[in-house]
C-alpha cells in the first residue's frame, strides 16, 4: 500500500484552477520531490495532503486515511514543515520543542534533534529573536518531533546557509533510512537531485513529468551536451541534420550540441569523415536544471 | 476519536507567556486597583453622600474597578492576541498536530479569565484594606454576578477577534468598543449616580447590567434576575457570533 495517494486532485481559488488534476503516490520509505516554478500549485497540493486545505475534487489518502475527515489520526503520523508559519514570539526554543513533543503519543527526544539542527545554544532564545535560518531549523525539528511515519517539508532549506543546507539534507537522508516517507517541495535542483527517489514536476497545477531524477534528465530532449572546437570549419547544415539533435550553437569557432547518445556517435562519424579533429571535446549529461526548464517550457 | 478542546500543556504555556507580557499584567491586574487607590486618595471621595444612599463615592467605584480589568483585557488584550495567533499562522501550525488549534484559543481565554478574576479580588481587597469598603454582604450573589461578567467579556473579545482580519484592526475595533463599555460600567458616572432613564438604558448593556448586579450583591441583595438575564443573553449572542464568524486562517 502506498503511504501517500493523491488522485485527480483539484483546487480552485476565485474560479481559477490552481491544482488541476494532480495524481501521484508515494511508497513507504521513499523521498518524493515536488518540483515546479513559483505559483505552480506545490504548496496547495501538499497542504491538501496535510489536511490543511480541503480539495474541491479528487482523493487524498495518507496511510489509507482521509487527511480532512480523519484529521487527528493523520496528524499523529504526519509531521509538517509549512512554507510559512510562526510561533508565539516569546516562546523559547526549548519550550516550543517540549510543547510540541507533548502533542504526540510517542514523541522523539528533542535534545538530539535540537543538537543535529544546531539549536542547542539557542534553547533559551525566544522565537521572535531567532534568525530566519534558526526559525527554519526549529520548524524542521518540530516536523520530526512526533516520530512521524510521513514528513511533508515545504521549501525545506529556504533561508538556510550552504552548510546548514547540507547538514539538513544529511538529516533527511537519515530520517528516511529509519523508514520514514518524505514528501519534499523544493525549487532547488541540487536538493531534488541529491535527495529524491522520484520527482513530480508540477507546472500550472498539472504534473508535467513524474520520474526519477535521472529519468527526467534522460527524457528531456537535450539530455546529452557535446561541445568541441573543430580544427576546420564545419557546415552548420550538417550539424543540424545529425540524428536526434535537440539544439545547435556554433559560436566563436566552438560547437555546442545537445541531443542523445546517438547524436554523440553521429558527431564522431561526421568528424572522421571530414578528417576534422575535435579540440577540447567535452561530453556531459544535462543537469536536472536543464531538464526542468525544458519540461516546464514544454508545458507552457 | 476527539481530542479535547483544552490541553494542559498549552494552558501552562499560555500562563507562562502571560507572565512575559508586562503590558497585559499592568493593565489587567494592576491598573484597576491603582485607579481605585488614586480616586480613594481624594478626600471628597471618602465623604458619605446622601444622593448615593449614604454610600461614599469610593464605595461605588469598587465594583467599577472590579469590572475594569475584564473590560480592558477583554477588549484590548485578548482580541489582539487571538487575532495575532491566526494572522501569523500559529493556529495553522497547530492544526497539523493531533491537538486542535482551538486548544490555543481556550487556553488564552482561560488565562485572561483567571487574570480578570485576580484583578477583581485585588480591587476588593485593596478597597477593604485601604478605604474600609465593605466586602460584598452577599458574597455568593457577588460571585454569581462576577462569573457571567467574565464570560461576557470573553465573548465580546472573541467577537472582536473574529471580526478583525488583522491585529491592527482588532486593536482599533477593541478601542472603539472599550470606551462605551467603560462608560456603561460607570467609570465616569457610577450607575447609582446616573439619571434614572440613563441607568435603565445602561442596564441593558453587558457591563451596565454587570455593574448593577454587583452593586446589589455588595449591598446584601441577591442580584436581580433581569441583570443576570441580560448578561446571559449577551453572552449567548456574542458567543454564537464569534463561533460563526471566526476564521482559522
Ligand atoms: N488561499 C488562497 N487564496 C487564493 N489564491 C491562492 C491561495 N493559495 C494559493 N493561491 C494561489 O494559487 C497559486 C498556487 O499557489 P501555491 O500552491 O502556493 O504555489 P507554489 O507553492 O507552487 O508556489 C498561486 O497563484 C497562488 O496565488
Ligand atoms: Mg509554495
Amino acid at each position: 500500500m502506498s503511504v501517500i495517494e493523491v488522485s485527480e486532485l483539484r483546487k480552485s481559488y476565485g474560479g481559477r484552477a490552481v491544482v488541476d488534476g494532480v495524481s501521484f503516490s508515494v511508497e513507504e520509505g521513499e523521498i518524493f520531490g515536488v518540483l515546479g516554478p513559483n505559483g505552480a500549485g506545490k504548496t496547495t497540493t501538499v497542504e491538501c495532503v496535510e489536511g490543511l486545505r480541503v480539495p474541491d475534487a479528487g482523493r487524498v489518502r495518507v496511510t489509507g486515511l482521509d487527511p480532512v475527515a480523519d484529521h487527528e489520526q493523520v496528524a499523529r503520523v504526519l509531521g509538517a514543515q509549512l512554507q510559512q508559519s510562526e510561533l508565539q514570539a516569546k516562546l523559547t526554543v526549548r519550550e516550543a520543542l517540549e510543547l510540541y513533543a507533548s502533542f504526540y503519543p510517542h514523541p522523539a527526544d528533542w535534545r538530539p534533534l535540537a543538537e543535529r539542527l544546531g539549536l542547542t545554544d539557542r534553547l533559551t532564545t525566544r522565537f521572535g529573536k531567532l534568525s530566519g535560518g534558526q526559525k527554519q531549523r526549529l520548524f524542521i525539528a518540530l516536523a520530526l518531533i512526533g516520530n512521524p511515519r510521513v514528513v511533508v517539508l515545504d521549501e525545506l532549506t529556504t533561508g538556510l546557509d550552504p552548510r546548514a543546507r547540507r547538514d539538513t539534507w544529511q538529516l533527511i537522508e537519515d530520517v528516511r533510512a529509519g523508514g520514514v516517507t518524505v514528501l519534499l517541495v523544493t525549487h532547488f535542483m541540487e536538493e531534488a537531485q541529491r535527495l529524491c527517489d522520484r520527482i513530480a514536476v508540477i507546472d500550472k497545477g498539472r504534473i508535467a513529468a513524474l520520474d526519477t531524477p535521472q529519468g527526467l534528465i534522460r527524457r528531456s530532449a537535450g539530455a546529452t551536451v557535446i561541445s568541441f572546437t573543430p580544427s576546420a570549419p564545419l557546415d552548420e547544415h550538417d550539424l543540424n541534420a545529425l540524428p536526434e539533435v535537440a539544439s545547435v550553437a556554433y559560436k566563436d569557432g566552438r560547437v555546442t550540441l545537445s541531443g542523445t547518445d546517438a547524436t554523440v556517435n553521429a558527431v564522431i562519424t561526421l568528424l572522421a569523415r571530414h578528417h576534422i579533429t575535435a579540440h577540447q571535446l567535452r561530453v556531459s549529461d544535462a543537469t536536472l536544471d536543464d531538464a526542468f526548464l525544458d519540461l516546464t517550457e514544454a508545458a507552457a | 476519536m476527539n481530542t479535547p478542546v483544552v490541553d494542559g500543556a498549552v494552558l501552562r504555556t499560555e500562563i507562562r507567556l502571560f507572565g512575559r507580557e508586562p503590558g497585559a499584567i499592568f493593565w489587567i491586574l494592576l491598573f484597576p486597583t491603582l485607579l481605585l487607590v488614586i480616586l480613594g486618595s481624594i478626600p471628597s471621595f471618602r465623604q458619605p453622600d446622601d444622593s448615593l444612599g449614604g454610600l461614599r463615592l469610593v464605595d461605588t467605584y469598587v465594583p467599577i474597578t472590579v469590572l475594569l480589568g475584564m473590560i480592558l483585557g477583554g477588549l484590548q488584550g485578548m482580541p489582539q492576541v487571538l487575532t495575532g495567533y491566526r494572522e501569523r499562522g500559529i493556529l495553522r501550525r497547530m492544526s497539523t498536530t493531533p491537538v486542535r488549534p482551538i486548544a490555543l484559543l481556550t487556553a488564552h481565554m482561560a488565562v485572561f479569565a483567571g487574570a480578570a478574576l485576580v484583578s477583581a479580588l485585588l480591587a476588593l481587597l485593596v478597597g477593604r484594606l485601604a478605604f474600609h469598603v465593605r466586602l460584598p454582604k452577599q458574597p455568593l450573589g457577588y460571585a454569581v454576578a462576577l462569573v457571567p461578567a467574565v464570560l461576557v467579556a470573553l465573548a465580546l473579545g472573541s467577537v472582536v477577534s473574529a471580526l478583525s482580519r488583522t491585529t491592527k484592526i482588532a486593536g482599533a475595533v477593541g478601542s472603539a468598543v472599550l470606551f462605551p463599555m467603560m462608560f456603561c460600567a460607570g467609570l465616569w458616572v457610577p450607575v447609582q449616580a446616573m439619571p434614572d432613564l440613563m441607568a435603565r438604558i445602561v442596564g441593558y448593556t453587558p457591563f451596565g447590567a454587570a455593574a448593577q448586579a454587583l452593586n446589589q450583591a455588595a449591598g446584601g441583595d441577591w442580584p436581580g434576575w433581569t441583570h443576570l438575564a441580560v448578561l446571559a443573553v449577551w453572552t449567548v449572542l456574542l458567543t454564537a457570533g464569534a463561533a460563526r464568524w471566526f476564521r482559522w486562517e
